[in-house]
Parts: structure tokens; sequence; C-alpha cells
């Protein structure tokens, strides 16, 4: 819509709207703060105050880190994501480069199989793999956390898409020189695909870092437990008793994405908004 | 805004697909090799799960026991006759007609608002983007603490107005609607960032000739030019959305369990139950059966729409 004709009116209108709307999104961000800087008198009281009168905000947060292992959650967050990640690229690539620029036979086929599993929902595969895992006996281990997201169709068709737009001279240039066919993959494509690259990493590590499914059903040891889980096990242990540690707790869960959102918010609305694709 | 959707960008491709002469086959072994490992885990990770979630869905498989039998359609009668499902079904749907409508809606106004200004533009999509990217069951939690009936911020609010406050979740009239609105709040953001992308790619000059042939007012450009323009957009929107909805889990885990008297059970949450608390998974795989086909649903509303000529641009 055009912005020029707006008079003072409409300009008040359009940031009184959106402010009602942005106090309703970001009450519950404020409340979690509020909630863990208060010691506990403070919190189980029915008069409403955001600022407290007295800080309890350190105190909360070390009786989170005594309580939970949030160190250990959070470590295992990083662990599952980046694995998830890294494996995700070692198959995507090269299946990527050889769907885009290489002929051999059966690769329609393969390309509308790799379309088709882009719809198939998480929540689809569950049983069956569990069961699966159950056989081979990797459930309860970072194996059972990380091994069914090393396929991702999603992110062989990003990537596929991304080649084809990539110049064949670039890698007829490469085969001159001699470079191996996986060679070309990891020299020649992988620079040129950076950005994209980044925006599924970006995509992968906030989709996993955030899943509670699968994490539930596999997992038994605490300490095994991803961010989610984690949280939810102290919320669980503490029976809503304890607001001002657990609220505190729920800040370090999501810290790591609401920080790196906040420093390159671009990149991470490109790469969540991939998603819109799937 | 404009590189909001480089997504868009990337699959939009740049120009017509780059052939690659590859016609000797000694580049074929190396083809076969790089597609091999993709090819393997697609079989035994989502194929095989996918026909095997089918096939489970016709048995009476129990985890743990020693044999199973072929057993038809008895999974699915069962289902049909059982109370809880009828519930969870009639949930699930009430908890997509709610959240799809509203969070679109209200992601489609956010979008326009934000757009139709030029000041403080960036801010407002930060914020409402926020609860994109937060986790969720932190999220839920920071919820039930303000839903809490009696120390909680929504209650207290009320009283502060003079209204009566409820025990929201723990309510069996009023569980499923908190749901529905902590999943308008987080589907809301993503929504708006669509649909920016999507104002972002109407052609200004649509709008000029619009106004020449006499669209005055802001709702007129709306009616002629934005809302016929977004017509892809939305559908995309609304069809992503949904999916989304029939996915819901989270939030019913945590703050209700379905309950109170299964007032807020949902699909995938029966399916959890049935399949890894109770272990039955012949019947959890056909309660899977019944959320892959409205799954699939959608997705053909979605490219029928798209065939039926939804695309202006």
């Amino acid at each position: 819509m055009t912005p020029r004709r707006h008079g003072i009116t409409w300009s008040a209108a359009r940031h009184l709207l959106l402010l009602a709307g942005a106090a309703f999104i970001l009450l519950p961000f404020i409340w979690m703060v509020s909630t863990a800087s208060k010691p506990q008198t403070e919190i189980f009281t029915t008069d409403i105050h955001f600022i407290p009168q007295n800080l309890a905000l350190w105190e909360n947060f070390a009786t989170a880190f005594g309580k939970a292992s949030l160190w250990r959650f959070l470590l295992n967050g990083v662990v599952v994501t980046v694995s998830i990640f890294a494996l995700q690229v070692l198959i995507a690539l090269p299946a990527a480069y050889a769907l885009a620029k290489l002929r051999f036979a059966g690769r329609e086929v393969l390309f509308a199989l790799v379309l088709f599993c882009i719809l198939i929902p998480p929540q689809a595969t569950a049983i069956p793999v569990f069961l699966l895992f159950h056989q081979i006996g990797i459930l309860d281990s970072y194996a059972a956390l990380v091994v069914p997201f090393t396929i991702s169709a999603f992110g062989i068709f990003l990537m596929r898409q991304f080649f084809k737009t990539v110049p064949d001279d670039l890698i007829e240039a490469a085969r001159m020189d001699g470079i191996t066919e996986f060679g070309i993959v990891w020299r020649v494509m992988l620079p040129t695909a950076i950005p994209a690259l980044t925006a599924f990493g970006i995509f992968s590590v906030v989709a996993h870092w955030n899943d509670y499914f699968w994490p539930l059903i596999v997992l038994n040891s605490e300490h095994l437990r991803t961010p989610p889980l984690g949280v939810a096990s102290f919320r669980n242990e503490e029976a809503g008793t304890n607001y001002g540690p657990l609220m505190a707790a729920a800040i370090v869960i999501i810290a790591p994405l609401v920080i790196a959102f906040l420093l390159a918010q671009r990149r991470f609305i490109e790469g969540i908004t991939l998603t819109g694709i799937k | 805004m404009a590189d909001a959707l480089t997504a868009t960008t990337i699959l939009a491709g740049r120009g017509a697909a780059a052939v690659t002469p590859a016609r000797d086959n000694s580049r074929s072994w190396p083809a076969l090799a790089m597609v091999a490992p993709a090819i393997v885990l697609m079989g035994l990770l989502l194929l095989g799960p996918l026909l095997g979630v089918i096939a489970l869905s016709f048995t009476d498989y129990q985890l743990g026991s020693p044999r199973f039998a072929w057993i038809g359609f008895a999974n699915y009668e069962e289902m049909l006759a059982d109370r809880v499902f009828w519930i969870s079904l009639r949930n699930t749907l009430t908890y997509v007609a709610i959240v799809v409508p509203t969070a679109v809606a209200l992601g489609l106004a956010v979008a326009l608002l934000i757009e139709s200004g030029s000041s403080l533009r960036a801010w407002y999509r930060t914020i409402y983007f926020l609860p994109v990217m937060a986790t969720l069951i932190a999220m839920s939690i920071v919820w039930e603490f303000m839903l809490h009936p009696q120390f909680g911020l929504v209650n207290g609010l009320l009283h502060s107005v003079g209204l009566e406050g409820r025990s929201w979740l723990q309510d069996r009239g009023t569980a499923l609607y908190a749901l529905c609105v902590i999943g308008v709040w987080q589907a809301l953001g993503f929504n708006m960032v669509l649909f920016l992308a999507g104002l972002v790619s109407i052609p200004r000059p649509l709008y000029d000739a619009a106004e020449i042939d006499g669209a005055h007012g802001a709702w007129a450009r709306f009616r002629l030019v934005t809302w016929p323009m977004l017509g892809p957009t939305t559908v995309f929107v609304v069809v992503i959305t949904g999916i989304r909805s029939f996915q819901v889990f989270d939030t019913v885990h945590v703050l209700t369990k379905g309950g109170p008297s299964k007032s807020s059970e949902v699909l995938i949450h029966t399916m959890y139950i049935e399949g890894f608390e109770f272990f039955r998974s012949g019947y959890g795989a056909a309660l899977t059966v019944v959320f892959l086909v409205f799954v699939l649903l959608l997705t053909l509303v979605k490219s029928s729409l798209a065939n039926r000529g939804v695309h202006y641009a």
C-alpha cells in the first residue's frame, strides 16, 4: 500500500495498532524476565507489578543452574544441532550437485522422490523409526537424536535449485584442472553456495534446537536431554512452585537463539521462512 | 524487506536451468556414488517408515510383543468406535478452524500496517517475529504461569478492570481456547513475514493504474490490487498454517496433557499416548494415517487452487 498520502492521523493509528499487537506479543517475554527477577514473596502475590521491589535475578539464576543441569542441556543442544546440520550437508550436497549438474539413469525419478519426501511430516514416520531404533538398540543416545534428521529432502531440493544457477563454465574449468567430481562439490560448489547454505543452516539449527516431539520419544536419560526437554523436566520436578528459577531457566533456554536472531535478523528471517516452502 | 524471502529468490532460480552436458559415462558412476547415501537414507528413514506406518496400521503389533498378526481394518474399526478419537479429531479441527483464520488475518493485518508507513518497520518486524524463534516449550511454561488462576498476569489484569478470572488451563470450557491463543501468538509473526514478502513483490505501477481508474481510498486499493495480487501468498500461508496447526503437540503435552477430561486432546497427542506411552504401535499407526490424510488433503487443496489460476503474477 502506498505510504505517501497518509496523514498524521493515519500514522498515529498505525503505531497505536501495531503497538497494541506488539504488547500482546511481548507480554510473555516481559513477564518471563520480570518473574525471573522477583523473589518468591513478590511472585506469589495478586497485585501486578513488572518491576521487582527487591531484585532476585541473580538468586533465581543461581537456583536454576543449581537445580537443573542447564549447561548440560545447552551443550546437548549444540552437539545435536551441529551434528545434524553437518551430516545433512555431507549427504545433501553431493546428491544436490549430481541432481543439478550430472546426468545419470533415474535422475528424474530420484528428483520426484525428493520432492515427495519433502511433504512427509516428521510425526508420520515416528512410530516405524522408533521401532527400528529399538530393534537395533540405539534408543536413548545421541545417535537416536541425530540419525533421523541426517537426510533432509528439503536440503537436497534447496541446494539442487541453487546449484542449477551456478554456471557450467565454472565446473568445466575445474574439470580441466583435473579436479574430481567429488572435489568439485566441496571446492567449487560449496563456496558458491554459502548464502543458501547459511539460510538452510539457520533453518535446520532452529528447528532442531526447538524440537520437542522426537527427543521426548527416544530419550530417557537425564544427561542427554536437549534444551526443550530439559526445561520441561525442570518444570515437572518443581511442580509449578518455584516460578522464579523456572522463568530464569526458560530465559537460558531461549537465549542462544533469540540473541543470535537479534544480531542477524535478516539472515534468520530468511532461514526460518524457508520452512514456508516445505 | 526486499530480501526477506531470499528463499523465494533462490527457488525461483536465476534464469533457466543450465543443463550440463555430462554426455560421457565417465561421470555416471561418481553421480551414482554421490546420490547413493541420500537414496539409502531416504529409503530407510522416510519412504520405508511411511510405508511402514501404513502397513503397521493393519496389524496388532505392540512394542515388545514377540509376534503380531494382520488384523485388517480392526484398528480403524476400534478407532471409529472410540469416543476419545472423535473428541480428539473434533478438538484438532476446532483448533485448526480457530488458529488458521486468526493467525492468517492478523499476520496480514500486521504486514499491511507495517508496510503502510515507513517508521519503525524493522522494529515491529523483529518484535512480531520473536515468538517464532523462541523455544515453544520454554514459552509454554511462561504462558502457563501467565494463566495461573491465582498469581497469573492474565487474571491479575482482568481483576484490575473488575472482571472475574478463570482457571484457563484447568477448565474444560477454556483449555482448548487457551491453547489456540498460544498457537496464534506463535504463528502470527511467521505469517506476517510471508505476507511482507508478498506485498513487496506487488508491482508499484498497478497501484498507479488503479488510481487512474478511480480507486482512491486505501480500501479500494486493497480490494482491487493488494488482495488479488496476494492470492497465491494467501493460499500458501493458509495451507502452511493449516498443516502446522494439525501438528499441534508441544503446548498440549506440556500444559494440559489433553485434559481436563479430554477437552484439549488432539490427534498427534492421542497418537503419542497410544504409540509411545501404551506402546500400541498398530493403533498409533492408524491414528498417524488419519493425520496424514488431513495433511495430504491440505496439500491437494493448495495445488488445486494454484492450478485454478490463483496466480495473478
